[in-house]
Formats: structure tokens, C-alpha cells, sequence
């Protein structure tokens, strides 16, 4: 008797993954996940940043759904050799810094070459023909099977049927009948088949799983690039890009103001780096400034900083600037109004 | 990158891996990376600070075989003390 095939599935920790996963698992083939881990996952950083989340379950859905599933997950660090595929995509960006056609093909591609190496015989995504506007209308499915070099190892069983034959089928590897034609934006058929499987909680229905197709967070990493000279990043960067209330009040420096506890306590840990402030004689946020500052900046600053401390409506607020090195000194400011923070220095 | 990590053996010859400010997933893949390197039996100790181990470390355990032996809150700490799967 031949042992069972093996596929890994690329597991988002949203539904389609764990239902196109599961459709292939019923077929008694071993199936093991597969997450990739950006650094612009909407998943766990913020949750475990903002206290105000607090009440959410801190959990990574990709862990979850193959919990769910009973198979085991490998999530893998690919930070780096992502800045190619955001700073450089070939398709294109979508409606903002989401490069998702190239990010599905490099994904696609990591497969590739993580099944060649673990002895895997094919690859799992839970993509719906004509769901996404960029990275899943027909006419692009087989750029990504193509362009990764997956060809046809790439088994996507919610829309299989739309789709031609891949090699599993035409090997008898998986019944092309027990897999699905889903097409279009409904998720009516996937939260039937959701039903039908006994799954009866699950991650967001689709999208929203990234930070790239966040417009907010897309202008404040183009104003990065623009201000620094260079589109580059470190994780770091990406990181602070996701907490705080991001100001420009000059264009030489930045502020980023901590909106809670958690995201005070978060930034703290970046004081070495960054010039910070915050509120000596009232409680008030931490604030982090990005960009060499003069006096005069700092000062402007600290009237900016006391205004989001409680201390707003006070004369006059006493705060303390810390250099990178650690020296402190106390400086006295009158806070700002809100109609003395022009709407332009918010990113 | 801002971070204190770092993998040291404890009196007991175990691995300790220090995973301080590091945010999830990637506490989860460091610790799956390092695991990969330990022998069956052996113990790692993670030292984190994102609450958001308490639940992924021991799921990513769960589902690859892995034993928490202990999994505890200090302060503003979190430690996970895990076996490697026989």
C-alpha cells in the first residue's frame, strides 16, 4: 500500500485556508500548515500592545486553525526577504502599499521550495476564484501558479473546478469531484461548507490581515521612506508604524504619541533609541521623536505632548526630555490647543 | 532589532531563551527555531514579556507534540518551561 500523500496548506488563520486545508485532509492526505510571517500581519502585535484590546483573545489564528484542524504548523520568519517583494513588486500595488499579487507568488514560491526539502508532494491555498480585486481573479491565478514555480502542484480546492486539472488530480492523488467551484465575493458557500465541516468559530471572514492594505498605515510608511530619503525598513519601523498617533509638526521630525498604557509601555523600549518626552508634573502619554531636533523643536514638542496629557487645560505643564543616552531634564511648556495642531501634521 | 534575545544553557544544562520584547509570532518561531536544534528529552526555558505567549507557545506545543511543563507570569515576565517531544 502507498503511504498517504503529503501537502502543506498555506494557513492565514482566516476561514478559506482552514476550509481548502480541511477539503484536501477529508481525501486522507497528510496535510501540515504553513504561515509566513511578514512583519505586517495584522496578527498578535497590536493585540498584545494595546491594552484596550485586553478583552480579546491574544491568540494567532494560524495556530488556532491548525489546532482546529489537528495538524502541525510551520511559521516562518521571511521579514527580510519580504522587503523585495514590498519595495519591488512586479505587479504592482493594490489600492494602497499591498503588493499582494507578488506577495502571493513569493508565499506560493516558499512552499515550493519548503516542500522540495521536507519531501511534501503538493501545495494548499484556500484561494477563491474572483474574491480579491488583485491577487484572485481568474485571469491571475495562473500567474501565480506560474511565477512561484509551483505550476500545477498548486491545489486551490475551494475553486478547483473552476480551474484546470492540477497534477494531484490528474494523478488520482485527490478526487477532483469531492473539491469545490466557489467563485465570486459571496462567503456564503464557504460558511455553508464551514457548517458542514463542524466548524463553528473562525477568524475574520476574508481580508483584513494586513497592514499594507491599510491606508492609514501605508501613508505614514510612505512618509517614512519620503522623510528618511530611502524606501527601506527595519522591523523596528514597521513595528512603531502600528502604534501611536504619528505627528509631523516639522518636516525634519516626527512624533509618535503613545494613545494608552499599553502602547506607552510598548514604546519604552525603544528610549535608547529615540529622543522621548513625557508629562513630569501630570500623567500624560510617552512620546518618541523621530528625526534631530533643535530646541526650539523641542519645546514645540513638549507644548504638543501636554496637550494628550492631563494636564491640557492646566497654564503651564512641566516635562521631562530624555536623550537617547539616558540624561533627563525638565523643561516648562504652556500646552497647545487642538485648533494649534494644524490637521496636515497627522499622518 | 530592539530585542535581548538570547540562548543560554541554566545550572541544569537546559537552554534558556531569552525572548524579551519580541511581540508574537515571533517568540513562536524563535522557539520553534530552537527547538529544532534540541534532542528529544531535552528542556528549553523561554523568558518573554508579550502576553501573548501564554496562549501561542503552548497551542504551537500542543500541535507539535511538544510537553509545557510550566508556563508562569512574574511581574511583567512570562516564563514557558517546555520538553522536546520523544
Amino acid at each position: 500500500m502507498n503511504p498517504p500523500k503529503k501537502a502543506v496548506a498555506l494557513i492565514s488563520g482566516g476561514l478559506d485556508s482552514m476550509l481548502a486545508a480541511k477539503a484536501v485532509m477529508e481525501q486522507g492526505v497528510h496535510v501540515e500548515g504553513i504561515n509566513f510571517f511578514t512583519g505586517f500581519c495584522v496578527e498578535g502585535h497590536t493585540h498584545a500592545i494595546r491594552k484596550r484590546d485586553g478583552d480579546k483573545p491574544k491568540r494567532n489564528n494560524a495556530l488556532w486553525v491548525a489546532e482546529q484542524l489537528g495538524v502541525k504548523l510551520h511559521i516562518i520568519d521571511i521579514i527580510e526577504e519580504y522587503k523585495q517583494v514590498l519595495l519591488n513588486p512586479k505587479h504592482g500595488y493594490g489600492a494602497n502599499l499591498n503588493p499582494c499579487l507578488d506577495c502571493k507568488i513569493f508565499m506560493v514560491n516558499k512552499a515550493k521550495q519548503w516542500i522540495l526539502e521536507n519531501g511534501f508532494d503538493f501545495i494548499i491555498t484556500g484561494e477563491v476564484v474572483g474574491q480579491r480585486p488583485m491577487s484572485q481573479r481568474k485571469q491571475l491565478m495562473p500567474i501565480v501558479a506560474a511565477e512561484s514555480g509551483a505550476d500545477d502542484l498548486l491545489v486551490r480546492p475551494l475553486s478547483a473546478q473552476n480551474l484546470p486539472p492540477t497534477l494531484p488530480e490528474r494523478m488520482g492523488w485527490i478526487s477532483r469531484e469531492k473539491l469545490f467551484d466557489f467563485s465570486g465575493r459571496s462567503r456564503k458557500p464557504q460558511m455553508q461548507l464551514a457548517a458542514n465541516y463542524g466548524f463553528t468559530d473562525y477568524a475574520q471572514p476574508a481580508g483584513g490581515c494586513c497592514f499594507l492594505t491599510d491606508a492609514s498605515y501605508s501613508q505614514k510608511l510612505t512618509d517614512l521612506w519620503r522623510f528618511r530619503g530611502k524606501r527601506d525598513y527595519e522591523l523596528d519601523d514597521i513595528m512603531l508604524l502600528k502604534v501611536g498617533r504619528h505627528l509631523r509638526p516639522r518636516p525634519h521630525f516626527k512624533m509618535i504619541i503613545a494613545r494608552e498604557d499599553g502602547e506607552s509601555r510598548f514604546m519604552s523600549g525603544y528610549k535608547s533609541e529615540f529622543v522621548s518626552l513625557n508629562c513630569a508634573s501630570c500623567r500624560g502619554p510617552l512620546v518618541l521623536i523621530d528625526g534631530e531636533t533643535s530646541e526650539e523643536d523641542l519645546q514645540l514638542a513638549a507644548a504638543i505632548l501636554a496637550r494628550y496629557g492631563q494636564g491640557r487645560e492646566a497654564e503651564t505643564v512641566e516635562v521631562t526630555l530624555r536623550s537617547r543616552q539616558g540624561e533627563e531634564r525638565n523643561i516648562t511648556v504652556k500646552p497647545l490647543t487642538p485648533e494649534q495642531i494644524p490637521a496636515e501634521w497627522f499622518l | 532589532m530592539i530585542s535581548d534575545e538570547t540562548a543560554i544553557p541554566n545550572s541544569q544544562g537546559d537552554s534558556v531563551l531569552n525572548l524579551r520584547r519580541l511581540l508574537c509570532p515571533l517568540p513562536v518561531i524563535r522557539t520553534q527555531d530552537k527547538i529544532k536544534t534540541l534532542r528529544p528529552g531535552d528542556r528549553l526555558t523561554v523568558q518573554c514579556t508579550d502576553p501573548g505567549v501564554m496562549h501561542d507557545i503552548p497551542a504551537w506545543c500542543r500541535i507539535n507534540g511538544h510537553q509545557v511543563l510550566d508556563a508562569r507570569q512574574t511581574g511583567d515576565e512570562y516564563v514557558i518551561v517546555i520538553q522536546v517531544h520523544a
